[in-house]
């Protein structure tokens, strides 16, 4: 069930590669190569603790449930959650 | 009252030694209560006495020692392995992270963050929600109305006795600044307590000028160096050319000697582009057409003498009244003058008949104005006598263009940088007109009344917004004009460079035709001249032709009058048919004198 799902992720149209890092920053599954998935799991890794720290710094209610990141070639989306993170990249509709 | 106690000591006894002792308490003084002192002080009751009861506080500031920040970047190189697992070897990272993958929660946090994730995956692919709408289509600004212009600020001459403002010059970067030349231009009007300063004022502060000018004479014309801010140059109503420099006071720098001046005031002055940004050169109605450079004013470095009888006559020289110059065309630079004539030169000449070019004549009265085109420096307007004309360079007999005779002398005029096809007027009777020849050519677009009295210089601001107009009575007003006016519209480069080719070409029709005719005349009288030479007739003599045209002159008196004889006979006979009668003779001429007189009055 689990690799459909994630085949199935691939699969979408625009989607240049899929990511998932654990809570120390391992890159658990990963499509792309291996210094490129080091690069984007540490940094997201990061930004994704610190958007999550704004979030709750201005609402303790509150946490943080996405991140999109939309630069000029494509758009990162990050599903955080406490110990893994879900990391695609994709290339928006244009 | 004094309290006083007295001792004495013999003489003999001072300088002893001091021997102390005891004594009982005495009574020295003692003053009683004297309740009667009581009437000299009221009695205050109840009495406010601020009392406060708090802590006691101290304060005492303290510095901690600076504490050191430095922000720093992590370049991330490899996840965090536990200790067991050597991240370089294959063998082992690929177990460890099968084992997370076995990890029941992982399959489920990865479930629902997968399906979280296809959601907005499936909502990129479905709409760009980034997507800029009507990007390709400019934004079409819609003319705003009417065209308008309104007053902004006014600077009034602030001495007693008012000057007119003769020429304006806006600072060069940007509209902050404005300065004003004033003078009198009225034939032996100046009086003993008119003042000789010119004014630089600061468009914020109405009240006072920035800056005053002092001169020897009153300035008639007054330009700011485009290069140097700080930089002007004037010519003043004595012929001498001035320059001051704004961080050094209110005297000029220099002048130029007297002998090497102009000998009539000095009508325009314009800085020349050059290196070293210190070239300008002034006109003036004594004929001289003078180049200085400001870094040695005793004499000018070239001279030139509007003969145009290209000899350097002076007494022949017509007089200059405006000078133009453009700076994309620098060897060349006309002069409008008093007699009406606009002389075209060459800078570079080598002799000094070359030097002026060719004429343009076509106005009645001098030229107060003269500009090129800043869009098209073919064409260029003249402002004089009651119309503005607009002139191509290629048509030497007349202008292309021009407006109608207007009531009143049109006393300056410029183009606007903004717009080709706008230009602004100023009139004697106080009035104001814009002009866009692609809306209306007969009339101006706006027409202004900006005051009572008459105005006598203009000049706009290098973005097309600002302009300000001089007046009479030295008043000088800054007029905002609405944005229709000064943005270029679409297309208007290209209808403007259509009119102009257009109205060039006519003119162009008309001098040929008009040539073609005179060399028709000229051959037929010289056609003619050959059949009378034929005939043998010499050339008639002065007394002949007097005597032909007496005899023709009396012919035409009898034959008149023999006309007048028929018609009084036809009006006699009629009256007589009215009374009844006979008239008599000398009632016919007292009759025809009644005619002739009541036909006058119609």
């Amino acid at each position: 069930m689990l690799e459909e799902t994630l085949k199935r992720i691939q699969a979408h149209k625009g989607v240049i590669g899929t990511i998932v890092v654990n809570a120390e920053g391992i890159p658990i599954r990963t499509t792309l190569d291996s210094s490129t998935t080091v690069q984007y799991a540490g940094l997201l890794h990061q930004l994704t603790m610190k958007a999550r720290s704004t979030v709750r710094d201005i609402d303790p209610q509150n946490d943080l449930t996405f991140l999109r990141i939309r630069s000029k070639k494509h758009e990162i989306m990050v599903a955080p959650d406490k110990e893994y993170l879900l990391i695609v990249i994709q290339n928006p509709s244009e | 009252m004094e309290i006083v106690y007295v001792y004495t000591k013999k003489r003999s006894e001072f300088g002893r030694q001091c021997n102390f002792s005891d004594k009982p308490a005495e009574l020295h003084v003692d003053i009683l209560p004297d309740p009667s002192l009581t009437d000299n002080f009221i009695d205050r009751d109840p009495c406010d006495v601020a009392i406060q009861c708090t802590q006691e506080m101290s304060e005492h500031e303290v510095n901690t020692e600076r504490f050191d920040c430095e922000p720093c970047g992590i370049n991330h190189v490899e996840g965090g392995w536990p200790k067991d697992v050597n991240s370089q070897e294959m063998e082992q990272t690929i177990r460890y992270r099968k084992k997370v993958e076995k990890d029941e929660n992982y399959v489920n946090t990865l479930m629902q963050l997968g399906s979280h994730m296809e959601h907005c995956i499936r909502q990129n692919n479905t709409i760009d929600i980034y997507q800029e709408y009507f990007e390709e289509e400019e934004i079409v600004e819609e003319m705003e109305g009417q065209p308008s212009a309104k007053t902004v600020n006014v600077f009034r001459d602030p001495n007693e006795v008012k000057r007119t403002a003769t020429s304006l010059s806006w600072h060069p970067d940007g509209s902050c600044k404005l300065a004003v030349a004033y003078s009198s231009m009225e034939f032996q009007k100046v009086t003993k307590d008119m003042s000789y300063d010119s004014y630089i004022w600061d468009l914020e502060n109405t009240n006072k000028p920035e800056m005053t000018l002092k001169p020897v004479s009153p300035l008639v014309c007054l330009e700011y160096n485009p290069k140097d801010s700080h930089i002007l140059i004037g010519g003043s109503y004595n012929g001498q050319i001035a320059y001051w420099d704004t961080r050094k006071g209110s005297q000029p720098v220099e002048m130029s000697a007297v002998e090497h001046s102009h000998r009539d005031p000095v009508y325009k002055v314009i800085w020349l582009q050059s290196k070293t940004g210190t070239d300008s050169f002034s006109a003036s109605t004594d004929g001289q057409v003078l180049w200085w450079d400001i870094r040695k004013m005793s004499e000018p470095t070239e001279r030139l003498v509007l003969d145009p009888s290209k000899k350097g006559n002076l007494d022949n020289a017509l007089g200059a009244f405006s000078l133009e110059f453009e700076t994309t065309m620098p060897t060349k630079f006309m002069v409008g003058t008093e007699q009406g004539v606009v002389v075209s030169c060459n800078r570079k000449a080598k002799t000094p008949a070359e030097k002026i070019v060719c004429t343009y004549s076509g106005h009645y009265g001098p030229i107060y104005a003269l500009q090129r085109n800043p869009f098209f420096p073919k064409n260029f307007l003249t402002v004089a006598d009651w119309t503005a004309r607009i002139w191509s360079e290629d048509i030497r007999d007349s202008s292309i263009m021009w407006t109608k005779y207007h009531m009143a002398y049109l006393s300056d005029g410029c183009w606007s940088p903004a717009r080709p096809s706008v230009f602004f007027t100023v009139k004697m009777d106080g009035t104001l007109d814009i002009w866009d020849f692609l809306f209306k050519q007969n009339d101006p677009t706006l027409s202004l009344k900006v005051c009572d009295e008459a105005l006598y210089s203009l000049r706009v601001q290098d973005n097309g917004r600002f302009l300000g107009c001089g007046s009479q009575l030295g008043t000088a007003t800054l007029l905002e004009i609405s944005s229709g006016l000064c943005t270029l519209q679409k297309n208007e480069k290209a209808l403007a460079t259509a009119m102009f080719e257009r109205e060039t070409k006519r003119e162009k029709i008309l001098e040929a035709c008009h040539r073609e005719m005179r060399l028709k005349e000229r051959s037929r009288s010289e056609q003619s001249k050959e059949d009378e030479a034929k005939d043998g007739e010499a050339e008639e003599s002065a007394e002949e032709l007097v005597a032909c045209a007496e005899r023709e002159f009396y012919e035409v008196v009898e034959a008149e009058m023999k006309k007048r004889g028929k018609d009084d006979k036809k009006e006699k006979e009629k009256y007589e048919r009215k009374l009844g009668k006979t008239v008599s003779n000398e009632n016919i001429f007292m009759f025809t004198d009644y005619l002739n007189t009541s036909s006058q009055e119609f």
